[in-house]
């Protein structure tokens, strides 16, 4: 059986190269490794190798010539003991590959078929908010945090705690307060500070079948680890066919303190909300910290849960019930109105709540949505708010460009064009890094005057 | 594009190499026998695969791991089936030797639904639960880490199970392995650092990238043991896996074993290799090469005779082959696939 070499391809953009050079003549025994010729593009030159034994039978294209395409054949192999003269011509046959070879089966290959993609699967919320009439308990951000993660410790002991000063130290903002007393040095961890490897051991962990909570000092910290929450945590599922979940939780404070400088106040919620594969989920109340917490935990894929320093000291109202779990990717409205929406996340609801109260001075009703998760995004909720509306503005502490107010507003030509009065409006952060000086800081974030502004300027009032 | 071709120093010297305990009682024909059939079977598969490549049925970047095969062949037979290996993108090799269907392996190659990752993780990207194979990574160093969580989970689960954290020369220098030893040596991790030293992280040679230039002492500040081991010879680097896999699973924590080992093709397929003469890759394949090494060994201790051999190469040639044709045949993945797999149970 002989064996046709063909021109091979030094990259998949290549087309075609010149034979350089043959390194053996016809008769010559070729044993599989051994280089046969030396091809060239404008790139590179490279060996060609023999992968089957045999004999050269013929050589097909004389070194020097320019231009010959990939998949030719170049020259002949007689198997053991096949006489040279016995070897097919090229023509005649293309050898065993042929089956498989590119040229008998063009349709399996191309660039050149432009099938469109099928729709993306609509996302809905995973479960509708449970009603909830029980009793409740005055709780602080903070403290809905730490219950959220001891319940959970204690019905899952896979479920751990790592990050840097989460145990001794009992959190850098005394998140983690009691956890190191209750489920001891094996499930409340220490790290060295170490972003980028811990964040890739917590990933190990949860392909090896732990349930991690990673918690980053802040988000600020993240940046250093990102790449393992995006190439690995976020990403592996989808690589490996469906086979490598990854049930880990990032969580930390995110965004603007107070005149922490530049490098500890951004918000990275668009970051995040960009990347299939993760969660994205802002609290903005105890309830919603523990609700979206306890349901992060649960979640068999990687959520990224942003909380907010300021935020951990306030009190709300929390549901006692340790079944309490709030569903992921459901909107809250949390205050009905019938003339402007206004969405926030994070410690912008709390603004967007007082701003909604200045405009009622003005006899403007502002509805005002938490919208609580980023990815998936609950533009269902959002759309018939506007629908009722017609005006829409976004409020979000981090920057502008390409930010979430931006998608919204993309959203909303996609889903609610015909029901907008007047264009959305953006409130955000200031273009620049965040500065020191007190006056400055305040200017630089998005004030509750400037909500009201927003929203007065939407309904032209 | 064509950089200015640079000749490497001198190999680092073998003396700090740890003598394979030649003639080894312990290790019988048959296991000699497997190990020569699968260091050939990664070899073969490699060989195809590059010539699929060439034929442009196997895109984007192919990382070929001939020349390394004793490495992961003398690796594995020192772990069992719940042992987690963990690599970068030159891992089809760790993936045959784990005991995965060269089928299913060539078929991702082609992005083909029959694939592991049925068509969208490709050559750097394949996995398999069943065999606790953890992939394939394609961020130099970031597999390190994750090895390291995947020991982090056997200690938590109370198991004597190890990882096997396998990365390369290039990968020696980032900072996320140096983070990952230093936990893993301050918790006492069963993991064990593979580092595949073959002497260019792509077209940089560790002499040009490495201050330190004996990679077996990269966990000294942390304590880890390491030693330097012929990565050409399967048995010297079963005899030292067994060393290390048992400081691991005795509760020492981490052990670094440095293979010294050589890749006979590029970096990836498109790589014209300007950085080291033909001379030195000569030189390994003749002289140094793990598959004719063991070859030699099963003839003179007259364990195979020709006619076994030829065998073995007609088995080896029909798996590969079937591969092959499987990849080719295999269809590409459904258009519905495009949106399975971002989320668990979304």
């Amino acid at each position: 059986m002989s064996t046709n070499v063909l021109m091979p391809a030094l990259s998949p953009t290549m087309t075609e190269g010149k034979l350089a050079k043959w390194h053996v003549k016809v008769g010559d025994d070729v044993k599989s490794g051994q280089v046969i010729c030396e091809i060239e593009t404008d790139k590179a030159t490279m060996e060609v190798e023999a992968v089957d034994e045999g004999k050269v039978a013929k050589i097909l294209v004389e070194e020097g010539t320019e231009g010959v395409a990939v998949n030719t054949p170049i020259c002949v192999l007689a198997a053991d003991g096949e006489s040279v003269s016995d070897a097919p011509a090229p023509q005649a046959s293309a050898g065993p590959r042929a089956s498989g070879s590119p040229q008998s089966e063009p349709e399996a290959r191309g660039p050149e078929k432009h099938e469109s993609p099928p729709p993306a699967p609509v996302v809905h919320a995973s479960a509708r908010e449970p009603e909830y009439s029980g009793k409740m308990v005055k709780m602080t951000v903070r403290e809905a945090l730490r219950d959220a993660m001891s319940e959970e410790m204690r019905k899952d002991g896979s479920v751990f705690l790592m990050g840097e000063e989460v145990a001794q130290y009992q959190g850098a903002y005394k998140v983690s307060q009691g956890l190191l007393e209750e489920f001891g040095e094996k499930r409340v961890i220490d790290t060295p500070i170490t972003e980028h490897g811990f964040a890739g051991l917590g990933v190990g962990a949860a392909f090896g079948g732990l349930r991690p909570i990673v918690e980053f000092m802040t988000f600020n910290f993240a940046m250093q680890a990102i790449d393992q929450i995006i190439n690995s945590a976020a990403k592996t599922l989808y690589m490996s066919g469906g086979q490598m979940g990854c049930p880990i939780v990032f969580r930390g404070p995110n965004g603007a303190a107070s005149r922490v400088g530049a490098q500890h106040s951004q918000c990275y919620a668009s970051w995040y909300a960009h990347v299939p594969g993760l969660r994205v989920l802002a609290p903005w109340s105890a309830a919603d910290a523990k609700g979206l917490l306890k349901a992060a935990i649960r979640d068999p894929n990687p959520v990224i849960f942003l909380e907010n320093e300021i935020l951990y000291g306030q009190q709300f109202d929390v549901p006692e019930d340790p079944d309490f779990v709030l569903p992921i990717g459901k909107a809250k409205i949390e205050r009905p109105g019938k003339d402007v929406t206004i969405t926030a996340f994070s410690i912008m609801v709390g603004k967007a709540l007082q701003a909604a109260d200045e405009l009622a001075k003005h006899g403007i009703d502002a509805e005002v949505i938490n919208l609580r998760s980023l990815r998936p995004f609950d533009t269902e909720t959002i759309v018939a708010s506007v629908k009722k509306t017609n005006h829409l503005v976004s409020v979000e502490e981090g920057w502008p460009f390409a930010g979430i107010g931006s998608e919204l507003a993309a959203l909303m030509m996609d889903h609610a064009f015909d029901y907008l009065d007047a264009p959305v409006k953006r409130v955000a952060g200031l273009d620049i890094p965040l500065p020191y000086a007190a006056n400055l800081e305040k200017m630089a974030l998005p004030q509750v005057d400037n909500i009201v502004e927003a929203a007065r300027a939407a309904v032209n009032r | 594009m064509a950089k200015p071709a640079t000749k490497p120093k001198a190999a680092p010297s073998a003396a700090k190499t740890k003598p394979a305990k030649a003639g080894d009682n312990s290790v019988s024909p048959d296991e000699l026998k497997s190990y020569y059939r699968t260091m050939l079977l990664i070899r073969r598969f490699e060989e195809r695969a590059g010539q699929l490549y060439g034929m442009g049925l196997i895109g984007g970047f192919c990382h070929l791991y001939i020349g390394q095969e004793a490495v992961v062949v003398g690796m594995q037979s020192t772990i069992d089936g719940k042992d987690a290996i963990i690599t970068s993108y030159r891992d089809h090799g760790h993936m045959i030797a784990a005991g995965m269907d060269p089928k299913g392996v060539m078929a991702e190659l082609t992005g083909r639904s029959g694939g592991y990752s049925h068509g969208k993780g490709g050559s750097m990207h394949m996995f398999s639960r069943e065999k606790n194979f953890y992939g394939g990574h394609g961020i130099v160093g970031a597999q390190v880490p994750i090895g390291t969580g995947l020991a982090f989970a056997h200690k938590y689960h109370g198991n004597k199970n190890v990882s096997l954290t396998y990365f390369g020369d290039g990968s020696a220098n980032q900072g996320q392995v140096y983070e990952a030893m230093n936990m893993a040596a301050l918790w006492k991790l069963p993991v064990i650092y593979i580092i595949e030293n073959n002497r260019y992280g792509m077209g940089t040679s560790v002499e040009r990238s490495t201050a330190v230039t004996e990679l077996y002492k990269h966990g000294e500040a942390f304590g880890i043991p390491g030693e330097a081991v012929d990565g050409m010879d399967v048995l010297a680097v079963r005899a030292a896996g067994e060393r290390a896999v048992e400081h691991a699973k005795g509760g020492n924590g981490p052990y670094i074993l440095e293979m010294q080992t050589y890749r006979y093709r590029g970096h990836s397929m498109s790589d014209p290799a300007k950085y080291r003469s033909k001379e030195e890759v000569d030189k390994y394949r003749n002289e140094r090469d793990p598959i004719d090494h063991l070859k030699a060994r099963l003839i003179e201790q007259k364990i195979l005779d020709d006619a076994q051999l030829k065998a073995i190469d007609a088995e080896i040639r029909k798996i590969v082959g079937d591969a092959a044709e499987f990849a080719q045949h295999s269809p590409e993945p459904d258009p519905s696939e495009l949106w399975t797999d971002v989320l668990v149970g979304a």
